[in-house]
């Protein structure tokens, strides 16, 4: 279809070798330098070995209009650091070093892509190792500005399909879509509500028939019995605010991080990895 | 991206797609796009019902006092010595601002797309208590987000609101202003997707609710325009108005668009000076961006992320301006102004000292203006201020700027 189809990308090499173990992708989804640089240089090093598929780096922005408090405050504790766009590139750039395989999925608003310029944005991302973005408030009809510069640069640009997304709705975002397809499982901000496996399945199967994308299912995925149940109906599960919330917990008063936080999220990451695998295992 | 068309009219409003040139558009997620689109059906479709209209026409008249007076404001004109200064007084509409105008047309709509529940955000309270009123007009469940900070520095509108029925929920997100209470109303939506009408209170946000918001307010602009001609048999020369979302603006300005002699100002808040960085200027002081479903001038850092608004006015403390000024800025048609803090109070003292009306807060940045530009300009040149809501509500705010504890 164009070039994102290209078997060579990480990420459609990721999901054929899952789909020919017959396992489902765990996607873990941490914010840049949340909550400090250092503790998430060791998160993001240590995610691979916790058995991640696919890593997902938000983008921090200062009104992150469809997210829920755990990952708004993980906006915050980023922002803290002045985190831009120029400092998720080098935090990609820095992985890659030790890393060529994982793909790397940055997810955000549009605004500061838009302040950078979509060009430089795109062409920045794919020099820093990045696969593929997801922008939150950029749905189909507004994507074209950005679309262009991603396959210029060979990016999957990755769709938020919703509950709400009608039959008559999906032909234009999943002809858009590229790498994977990703269902909201909830109708609402993420980290809120929990996801309910039959309403996931049929949403599955629905968005099945619209594409031959692998499909991930993320927003309200809380525990290792959820992402294990929801894992046995999709390609790929997609864990962000459980995860957040576990850097949350471990602050201080001040704020500041704990001994071991690092770990103590890795070990989390890692159960909820188990749990998707085991999923149709 | 659309291409800027140069165009022999500035009334035709957005796209197909709700963009004005390079601004609007509509930048929400996913799980709210099908809910936009049916907006933009249902009220594409009240606007071709000649039924819709003729409720709207009856609540105005009956409910609201419509038309609003246009008044000579003769001390004033005299004091300054310059340009005939009218008001035309939105502020004396049942709820004490324009507000009124926008939620009546949109809880008609709202009504007829069967939604039982109601969501507003409010910076200043006046949208809130507008929306509160329809509310309890009709007998929908209302609930209103404001910014914590707000609350504090409105208490009078917060009690009303209350005794209106409506819920209150405080935001402390953020800054506590009008921008996070407009985030934690879009996250209500996104949750409450089947049963809940979000009731935006300004000509921005995603496409419909800047033009629908426009179409609501312009009633202010064709009043004006009758209303001047029986009084002076002619077009004005000057219209002025005070600019945060800048639903009042463009309520006021759209009909005269069209009138090359008509010289139109949009006032931003200035707060301590451009130059301070405590300002909400939008576009005097800001860059073009993309926030809560548009793109349009906002206060923003080299990095893109939102930067705090600051006005003494609630109704102005927002980082943002509706899509269609930003576009009619590019487009040279209308010249937007600031206004400070300081310059706005010792307006709203000289207004409420020389013609008997407290302004609101809001009004009265645009009245500064006026101070500003009137004593140059000739006797039989013909202004028209939008005095878009009272003064009442922000008594506190005044007293405490000027040192006096009520």
């Amino acid at each position: 279809m164009n070039a994102m189809t290209d078997v060579s990308s990480r990420i459609t090499r990721r999901f054929a070798k899952l789909k020919a173990e017959k396992r489902t992708g765990f996607v873990a989804f941490i914010t840049a330098n949340d909550p400090t640089p250092d503790v998430f240089h060791e998160i993001f090093h240590g995610l691979p070995g916790a058995g991640v598929d696919v890593i997902e780096i938000g983008m921090p922005f200062s009104d992150p209009m469809a997210d829920g408090p755990s990952i708004q405050l993980s906006s915050q504790r980023s922002l803290k650091f002045n985190t831009s766009l120029k400092d998720v590139f080098a935090a990609v750039r820095e992985f890659r070093k030790t890393d060529a395989d994982m793909p790397i999925v940055l997810m955000g608003y549009y605004n500061p892509i838009y302040r950078m310029g979509p060009a430089k944005f795109a062409a920045t991302a794919a020099e820093a190792g990045a696969d593929g973005v997801i922008i939150v408030d950029l749905p189909p009809e507004e994507a074209d500005e950005l679309d262009v510069h991603l396959k210029a640069n060979h990016l999957h640009f990755i769709f938020l399909t919703a509950p709400t997304s009608s039959d008559e709705r999906l032909p234009a975002i999943v002809t858009r879509a590229s790498g994977f397809l990703y269902y909201v499982a909830v109708a609402g901000i993420t980290g809120t509500k929990s996801a309910e496996e039959g309403a996931v399945k049929a949403a599955v199967a629905r968005l099945r028939r619209h594409t031959n994308l692998p499909v991930a299912v993320g927003f309200g995925i809380k525990t290792p019995e959820a992402a294990r149940t929801i894992a046995a109906h999709c390609d790929a599960a997609v864990v962000g605010s459980a995860i957040v919330d576990v850097i949350a917990k471990g602050l201080n008063q001040s704020g500041q991080p704990e001994a071991g936080l690092a770990q103590k999220v890795l070990a989390f990451v890692k159960s909820m990895a188990q749990a998707v695998h085991g999923g149709q295992g | 991206m659309t291409k800027v068309e140069s165009r022999n009219t500035y009334r035709t409003g957005v796209d197909e797609n709700g963009h004005f040139g390079l601004f609007g558009g509509r930048y929400v997620a996913e799980t709210l796009m099908p809910l936009i689109l049916d907006l933009e059906k249902a009220y594409n479709a009240a606007k071709d019902d000649p039924k819709f209209h003729a409720e709207l026409a009856d609540l105005h008249k009956h409910y609201v006092g419509r038309p609003s007076p246009l008044y000579l404001a003769a001390r004033l004109t005299a004091h300054l010595g310059g340009a005939k200064i009218y008001f035309k007084r939105e502020e004396l509409n049942h709820t004490g601002s324009h507000k009124i105008n926008n939620c009546l047309g949109q809880i008609l709509i709202a009504m007829r797309m069967g939604k039982k529940r109601i969501i507003a955000e409010t910076g200043a309270g006046q949208h809130g208590v507008a929306t509160a009123t329809v509310c309890a007009r009709f007998g929908l469940k209302c609930v209103v987000y404001m910014g914590a900070k707000d609350i504090e520095r409105q208490k009078p509108n917060v009690f009303r609101m209350r005794l209106l029925g409506a819920e209150v929920r405080p935001v402390t997100q953020g800054t506590g202003t009008l921008k996070d209470a407009m985030n934690e109303a879009l996250r209500d939506w996104v949750a409450n997707v089947a049963d809940t009408y979000y009731l935006i209170g300004t000509a921005a946000g995603p496409h419909p609710y800047p033009t629908m918001v426009r179409d609501f307010q312009k009633v202010i602009g064709e009043e004006v325009r009758t209303q001047l001609h029986e009084m002076e048999g002619r077009l004005p020369d000057s219209l002025v108005a005070a600019v945060g979302g800048g639903s009042n603006a463009i309520g006021l300005f759209h009909p005269f668009l069209d009138d090359p002699s008509v010289k139109i100002f949009g006032v931003e808040a200035a707060g301590r000076g451009i130059d301070s960085g405590a300002h909400a200027s939008s576009i005097t002081g800001g860059s073009p961006g993309v926030l809560h479903g548009n793109r349009t001038y906002l206060l923003q850092d080299e990095n893109g992320q939102i930067t705090d608004a600051h006005s003494i006015s609630a109704g102005l403390d927002y980082p943002g301006i509706g899509p269609e000024h930003s576009w009619l800025h590019e487009q040279g048609r209308v010249k937007y102004v600031p206004i400070t803090d300081t310059e706005a109070l010792a307006s709203f003292q000289l207004c409420s000292r020389v013609e008997g009306i407290l302004p609101a807060l809001e009004c009265a940045h645009a009245l500064a203006y006026v101070e500003k530009i009137a004593p140059a300009l000739p006797s039989d040149h013909l202004l028209v201020l939008n005095m878009s809501g009272r003064g009442d509500k922000d008594v506190f705010t005044i007293a405490e700027a000027m040192g006096e504890k009520l």
